[in-house]
This record gives structure tokens, sequence and C-alpha cells, in this order.
């Protein structure tokens, strides 16, 4: 990803990103702002530089694109919700700072799910972002703006976040690698919260190295997010080698698709003639992690809504005269009917009579998960799963059927309630031509050996 | 009529702490003259995507707070999110403490002995202030984020003077640890008072109501007084008390119904994600026991020794003062020769401490000098030096006086007080032969003779306008029991 060696410039890197950029706004309506002025004169300022033999940092004249939850003052931060319309950011969130001061250069601001509520990106106040390989269906999501934007090839890589599979399943809709971190190993500060207990920073990108060096670039303890871990990612190491990897049997039934278990059995053969070993064990407890992570995670993101009421910034709206009105108007105008579901499941399951009997209970869950995956992984180093029961699904197949689209869920959720690392990897297409991945989970802090890990199967594929 | 009731109070005490900078941001938390909205960061008013930082300060104050309360500090504590929307509240949630708080049971002791249990208190953010104008209202946020401690009385308390003592008691108890500024006039400490009577043979309470955000002793007084005789009222009449919400209207002196129990909120609380559980320490609590510095009672027990009651109660309510006591104290024992003169020197010591307390009570918080109080205090060598000079006979109890306000003088921080003394004229002469000479002179002028005769002749009273007149002629700095006594002898 490095430009320093004057092969190409960042003005021409960065041109021609834009110019994708736009040609496939028209057709996959990726982008919520392109940010055409702003990194044109950043490209020209870090050509000067290296024309001046100045130093540069790692990601000098890269262009990417940003998940539009992540705050920053270049153009609308909106989280593709009408309730941010209007939105300017003074500030910027730790993890974009981090990757501006290597000098990436944010060319556009990707679509998401509103607030990344959802699991297609159609819930987005923008309208949804097509499927890389086919119009007619799914980005994924939340963050299909991003998966879309590096697998057409516009940006090297791009941000993400994912509370539930926001990251792993448009990864594997697009064909493309996709990081979800563990919990608070890149900095949430700046970022619109979803669920501020599963919220995870992470990145998209074509090849598995580049998501070590961003890995590199942004983990870190921040003084901004008190539930950011100590420094570990730098100095954490990979052992190569044969290694166990295990399959959860559960998994294997009749609810996940044909050709992802058939992709699944391929891999686990192709790791077993390359002589890594293969562990098969039961994880009974994780049929729960869907119903508690649909307890915990809307209680959470009713929580952090509640500061969206149309008084200091964003939307609110003008037919209301009274202080109630306003609240109800705003609201009722600026969220998109999921975030209102969640908002509503939220509120129920922690009022008073209704804490003890889903709160607490899913928080009791969450631990056995916990605990369940703390166990598995003394029995191997990895965990090899789907990202999720199928592939990419037609537009508004599941909109009208939430429950079916919370099942999307199923497979990546567990690790976020588990504040686990994840990572999807491509493994080739469906007969129809859909991309394919699955995920590869590590216990907490073993992101660096999840990534290196990916590199070697490329490598023997 | 009420008097067949036994009224069951408790009392809920939000306290404001004083620290440099708000609970969870690094903004100025002393927003006293500032502008609307000058103090706030974007994690204060909400922004999307910030995230709360915990000030360590503020959590030092409330261990403070617990130390100050007889209260168990627990090692683990958490914070839990309380919803409700409202403008001054710009997350839509409070961040407080619910299940987990920092100071469990505790218990304070009033003046008179009687000991109020504490339940808990915990440690959570102020909201921000509305101003309500005819067609539209305002938000300042500077006071949003303000850390609290929250202390949550057992319903012990009794009668309305016991809320009142016990209210005041919080507020020595918090100003003398350091925990508040204790300024009530700008709500650094409110009272949430929750009043209920029943028969004093009943076995039941009965039911409550709660009066909210009462800013002074005798608000927190008459509110329980009003509150007692309009439930007796009620309930004389057979008719019923509602569980309520009420407001206290200072100028009319009575509550009036704000929100029933069936319109209570639910707040909907929750572990707070943002924040990890906090985790303190012993050596951490043993170093705020250390700074908080001496224990109210500690002080009380002090003041006891060499002034009356009243005078004890009086100074408790300037913890500044009562620093400066002890800290004279400190200051003589270590400049003090410990040799075997020390009980003598231990005796002048306290009367030294009881001219002082004297001092500070009925002058110093004279009404036309309780400016002063906001200066610095004399210095204790200076307040040493007066008491020196006063027992040599030097001043006067009014050149005293004089000396003590002088010290206030800006330009007088640093000058020795025989410096200060003599710029002012007020040392007296105490020379018995310059004196003899001056009694002579007067008794040599032809306006005393009559009085002179007057004396001798068996009218003793006359001797207080020779004294005057023995004043004027050494301009005011004969000690006049001296000059009585020289008076006495020549006229004799």
């Amino acid at each position: 990803m490095q430009i320093a060696d004057q092969t190409t410039s960042a003005v021409s890197l960065v041109q021609a990103a834009l110019k994708k950029a736009h040609h496939f706004q028209e057709t996959h309506h990726i982008f919520t702002f392109i940010n055409d002025e702003s990194a044109l004169e950043k490209a020209r300022a870090i050509d000067a530089k290296i024309a001046q033999g100045e130093p540069v940092g790692r990601l000098a004249g890269v262009p990417y694109a940003l998940k539009d939850n992540f705050l920053s003052p270049e153009g609308e931060t909106t989280a593709s919700a009408h309730i941010l319309t209007g939105f300017q950011s003074p500030i910027t969130a730790t993890a974009v700072q981090k990757l501006e001061a290597e000098g990436a250069i944010m060319i556009g601001r990707t679509n998401l799910d509103a607030f990344a509520h959802g699991s297609s990106t159609e819930n987005s106040y923008y309208g949804p972002t097509q499927n890389s390989k086919d119009l007619e269906r799914v980005a994924g999501g939340s963050s299909g703006g991003s998966a879309v934007a590096v697998a057409l090839g516009i940006v090297p890589f791009a941000t993400g976040t994912d509370t539930g599979g926001s990251i792993r399943q448009p990864a594997s809709f697009n064909g493309v690698y996709g990081i979800k971190p563990t919990y608070g190993t890149i900095s949430r500060y700046g970022v619109v919260a979803m669920a501020s207990s599963t919220d995870c920073v992470g990145f998209f990108a074509r090849e598995a190295a580049d998501l070590d060096l961003l890995m590199e670039i942004c983990a870190g303890q921040d003084s901004k997010d008190l539930t950011t871990l100590p420094d570990y990612y730098q100095t954490s190491s990979f052992k190569p080698g044969s290694h166990k990897i295990g399959i959860v049997k559960d998994f294997d039934n009749d609810a996940i698709d044909p050709e992802i278990r058939q992709a699944l059995k391929t891999k686990v053969e192709e790791l077993q003639s390359n002589g890594h070993e293969i562990v098969e064990f039961d994880m009974p407890t994780l049929k729960y992690a869907l119903a508690a992570y649909y307890i915990i995670v809307p209680a959470e993101v009713s929580s952090n809504l509640s500061r969206h009421d149309g008084i200091r910034y964003g939307f609110r709206s003008q037919q209301s005269d009274s202080l109630g009105d306003l609240y109800y108007h705003t609201r009722d105008e600026g969220f998109m009917p999921e975030n209102k579901r969640r908002i509503m499941i939220g509120s129920f399951v922690l009022s008073s009579g209704s804490y003890d009997a889903y709160y607490l209970k899913a928080a009791k869950a969450r631990t056995l998960i916990i605990n369940e995956y703390a166990a598995a992984f003394e029995k191997c180093d990895f965990i090899l799963a789907p990202v999720s029961p199928n592939p990419a699904f037609k537009l508004g197949a599941k909109v009208n059927d939430p429950v079916s689209m919370y099942l999307e869920d199923v497979l990546s959720v567990p690790l976020n309630l588990a504040g686990l690392p994840g990572l999807t990897i491509p493994v080739g297409q469906t007969a129809a031509g859909l991309d394919l991945g699955l995920q590869l989970v590590g216990p907490r802090r073993s992101d660096r050996a999840l990534i290196k890990f990916a590199e070697t199967l490329k490598e023997k594929a | 009529m009420s008097e067949t009731y036994l009224p069951t109070i408790g009392i809920e005490c939000h306290v404001q702490l004083c620290t440099k900078t708000k609970l969870f941001s690094e903004v100025d938390n002393d927003a006293r003259g500032k502008s609307p909205n000058s103090c706030m960061s974007p994690v204060d008013y909400a922004l999307p995507g910030m995230l709360p930082r915990l000030n360590q300060e503020a959590v030092e104050l409330s261990v403070r707070a617990g130390l100050a309360l007889n209260a168990e500090i627990n090692l683990d504590c958490r914070f839990d999110r309380k919803h409700y929307f409202y403008p001054d509240l710009p997350k839509g949630y409070q961040i407080t403490q619910m299940y987990h708080p920092i100071i469990g049971a505790g218990h304070v002791e009033l003046p008179d002995g009687t000991k109020i249990r504490i339940e808990h208190a915990h440690l959570e953010e102020d909201a921000g202030k509305l101003s309500h104008e005819a067609t539209y209202s305002l938000v300042d946020l500077n006071r949003a984020g303000t850390p609290l401690v929250e202390i949550v009385s057992q319903p012990d308390i009794h009668s309305a003077a016991h809320a009142r003592d016990y209210a005041k008691e919080l507020w020595r108890l918090m100003t003398h640890a350091g925990v508040t500024l204790g300024d009530l006039y700008n709500g650094n400490m409110r009272f949430d008072v929750n009043i209920s009577i029943a028969k004093p043979d009943s076995d039941q309470l009965g039911t409550r109501t709660e009066v909210k955000n009462l800013n002074s002793f005798r608000s927190v007084e008459r509110a329980v007084e009003y509150e007692i005789k309009r439930q007796a009222k009620l309930l004389d009449k057979g008719e019923q008390v509602v569980q309520e919400t009420r407001g206290w209207n200072d100028a009319t002196g009575e509550t009036t119904g704000q929100r029933s129990k069936e319109g209570a909120a639910d707040y909907r609380y929750m572990p707070e994600p943002d924040l990890p559980p906090l985790h303190l320490t012993e050596a951490m609590i043993e170093a705020q026991r250390t700074k908080m510095g001496r224990p109210l009672s500690e002080t009380r027990a002090f003041l006891r020794q060499f002034v009356s009651e009243n005078i004890v109660e009086v100074l408790l309510d300037y913890p500044k003062l009562t620093a400066k006591l002890h800290s004279l104290k400190d200051y003589w024992l270590e400049s003090g020769a410990s040799d075997q003169k020390s009980d003598q020197q231990a005796a002048t010591h306290d009367a030294w401490l009881k001219k002082i307390a004297n001092l500070f009570s009925s002058v110093l918080l004279a009404e036309e000098n309780t400016s002063l109080l906001n200066d610095e205090l004399p210095s204790d060598a200076q307040l040493s030096d007066l008491m020196a000079m006063v027992d040599q006979a030097e001043l006067s109890s009014t050149g005293m006086k004089e000396v003590f306000l002088k010290f206030f003088d800006p330009e007088m921080h640093f000058k020795e007080t025989r410096m200060i003394a003599k710029e002012l004229g007020v040392i007296q002469e105490n020379d018995l032969s310059t004196l003899e000479a001056i009694v002579d002179a007067v008794l040599a002028k032809p306006e005393t003779k009559q009085a002179q005769a007057d004396y001798r002749a068996g009218q003793t009273k006359v001797l207080g306008f020779l004294v005057g007149q023995v004043m004027k002629e050494s301009h005011g700095k004969a000690n006049p029991s001296s000059a009585q006594t020289i008076l006495k002898s020549k006229l004799g």
C-alpha cells in the first residue's frame, strides 16, 4: 500500500479512487458523501512532501472509505439516519485520527443501515447499497457500503463497525476480508454508538496483510475510551506451523445453506491436507446467543439513542409546539422503523418488571457463552465457522420479516457477546456466482494470529 | 392535633463536589460568573460517539464524603444509567450508581447526640439548568456533568428540628472534609425530604410524600413542619395522604402537589457499559483520610475545651476558622519549648484560643465584617504575637480588635503585629514613671481640680472622668487600669 517509491502518486491514486467512486455510486449507492475537494488537496500535500524528501506515514496517499458512523469534520456524519441530517462533527474519531496521521485519505463516507441497525444496508435513510456481484441482491450490513467499496476496487481498505456481524457478514457477501477485533482493541471514541458493550471498530481489505497494518496503526489504549484494552496488538505474535482448528458441530444443520456447508467442508479438508488438526465439539449454549443479543443490544441501543432529541444537533421536526411534541415528532420522523423497533424492545426489556426477566437473564446467558468459548479454546487454537446462514439474499426479501433478518446474525453475534475477534476470509463463490466467506474466531487478543493464519491459508491454497 | 402523630422523615441530599473538572470530562467544574454553555465539552452536551472518562478527583472526594459519614467505602463499585427525557439531560440518561454505590452504610451524629443512619451514598452527575421565558425555554449545560454525591439517610428523623439539624450537620461534615464549597445559594447542596406520619403505637408507617429541591436548612425545617401539619389535617378528617412528589414555595411557606406515584417515571436503569467497574484500594482510602484533615467530631470536641457550646456551633459553620484554630494549636506545640512549664503553657494557649475564638465570633462574624471571611486569615505568628501583646497589657481589648481587623488589610499580610499596632498607635503606656508623670500633669490642670475635690469628698465615680483625662493626655496609650491605680494612690 506504500507509494513512497514514487512509482505512482497520491494524486493519481486519489483521482482514480474518486473516479471509480462516482462511477459505481450510480449503480451501487455506496456513499453518503464523496470527498472530492478535500481528498485531492490532501493528496497534493502528500506528493509535495514526498517530492521534498520529507517523511510520510505508512498509509501516505492511500485512499480509503469511511463508514458514515465515524465522526470527522469532513462531510456530515449521518450514520445514514435522517435524525443526524445536517450534523457536522467538530471532533475526529480516534481511529480516523490515527489513519489520517499515517497519511490515509478519506475519499468518501459509506452507506450503512441507519445507526448500524440491520444486516443488509436496506435500513439506510438513503436507500440500500447493492451487492458487488449482483445488483438485485443486498450488500449485507450494516457496513454494506464499506464492503462493496473494497470489493469493487474503489479503495484498498475501508473502516467498519461490528456490533453483531456488521463487518464479517458484508465481507462474506462481497468476497473480501473483514476483521472484527477483540472488544476494546480500537477506540470507540468518535464512533456513533450502537451497543456500547459489543461495538467494535474494524476494517475491510482485499488482502489479509493489509488488515495487519491497519490494526497495527489503529489498535491501542485511548484515554478517551475507558473500555479500551492496554496495548497488546503491536507486541503480539503468531507461531506458524500446525494448528488445532475447532469445528462447532451444532452449526452443521439444515438451517445453513448447503453451499456454505460444502465450502466449510472443503476448507476443512484443505486444512487437514496442510497438516492442521481438526477438532470437533458442541457448543450447546451458543443457541441462546441470538436471543441474548437481541435483548442486550436493543437495551443499549434504546439508551444510546436517547441523546437524539432534536435539542442540540441534527434534525428537529418543525411540527411541534410543546416539548413533548418536539421529542415525539423529531424522533418519529428522524428514526427508521428498525431504529424504533429496537428502541421499543430495549425500553421494554429495561422497564421495571421486565429487567430481571429479560436483561439480567440475557446477561447471565452472556456469561455462559463467554465461559463456553473459553473452554473451546482449551481444545483448539481457532474456530472455523460460517459467517451467515446464507449468501447474499435478494433486496427486499427480508425487510418485512424482522425475525428472519435477525436470524441472519445467528452465527455472528456469539463473538460480539464474548468480545472475541473474528475474521471473515473469502472462500470462493456459489454456483450462481455469489461470494462466500467463512469466519475464523480466536481467543481474546489473538487478532494478529488470526490475520497471519489467514495469510498462510491463502499461500497454501 | 399533630402531636398525636409520630412523623418519620428520611432525607436525600445532593452534594456538588468541588473538583477542578467535571465528573466525565476535562471541563472547568466551577461555572460561577461564566456565561451560559461556556463550561461544556462534547462529552457534556452528548455529541454522538462521546464516552465518559472518570475524574479521579471526584472519586477521591467521594471517598472523603464516605469517611466523613463514618461509612463503609465499597472497594468495588459500578455505574448505571438512569433514563428520562428532559432538555437539561443531554444524553437522555444520567450516569449514577443504582446497584453498587461507592459508599455503604454509615451514620451521622447530631450535636445533641442523636444518631441518624446513612443507608448509602452514591456518585453521579448533575443535570443542566433550564430557564423558562414567555414563549420559549433556554438550556444552560454549564452544570451538566458536575459531580454529585447523593447521601441517602434511613428514616431515622422524627421532627422538623432534627431534619434541620441533620441537614446542617451534613453541610458541616461535607465542608469540613473539603468535599464541597457548600454554597447553598448556588445549589451546592440540595435536599429532598420524605415525610410520613403515623400514630405512635402503629407498627406501620404512613403514606409518604417527598418534597424536592430544598436548598436551605430553614426551608427543610419549614417544609417538614408544613407537611406534618398538612398530613395530620388530612388524617384527622379521615382522608388519605397521596403518595406524591411535592414542591416547596419559600414565599408562601407551602408545599404543592407535583407528580403522583402513578405518574412516576420508569427510569429503565441499566449498567453503564462505557465505564468499567471501579476498584479502590485501602491505600487510596487511607490517603484520603489523611488529606481530609480532622473529623468534624474531633473539631467539635476541640472547640468545646475552651469556648461555650453556642460559640462552638457558630464556629463550626466556618471550617476556615476552625482550621485556623487547629493550626494555631499545632503552631504553638511546634514552636513552644517542651520544658517543665508545659502545663502552664497549655493553659495560656487555651486562654489564647478562647480569645481568638471570641475575636472570630464577635468581631469577624459581626455583620459589618463578614466580607473579610473571603480574605486570607491572619498568620499564626501574627495572631500569636497579638495574644502575647494583650497578655503583656500592651494592647487594650479595643486595641486588640483594631489590630485584628487591620490584619485583613492586604498591605498588612506580611507585617509583624507590633509594627501594625505601632502604626495604629494603640500600644498602651505601661511604664509606671511615664504614667505617673502624665497623671501628675492631669492633676495639675485647673479643669480637674473640682473632680479631685469631689473624689476626696467621697464621690468615687468621678474617678472615671479623671481616668478619661489621663487617656486623653496620653493620646489613648495609657493602660487605663494602671492609670486608675496611680490616680487612686495620688488622691487617697
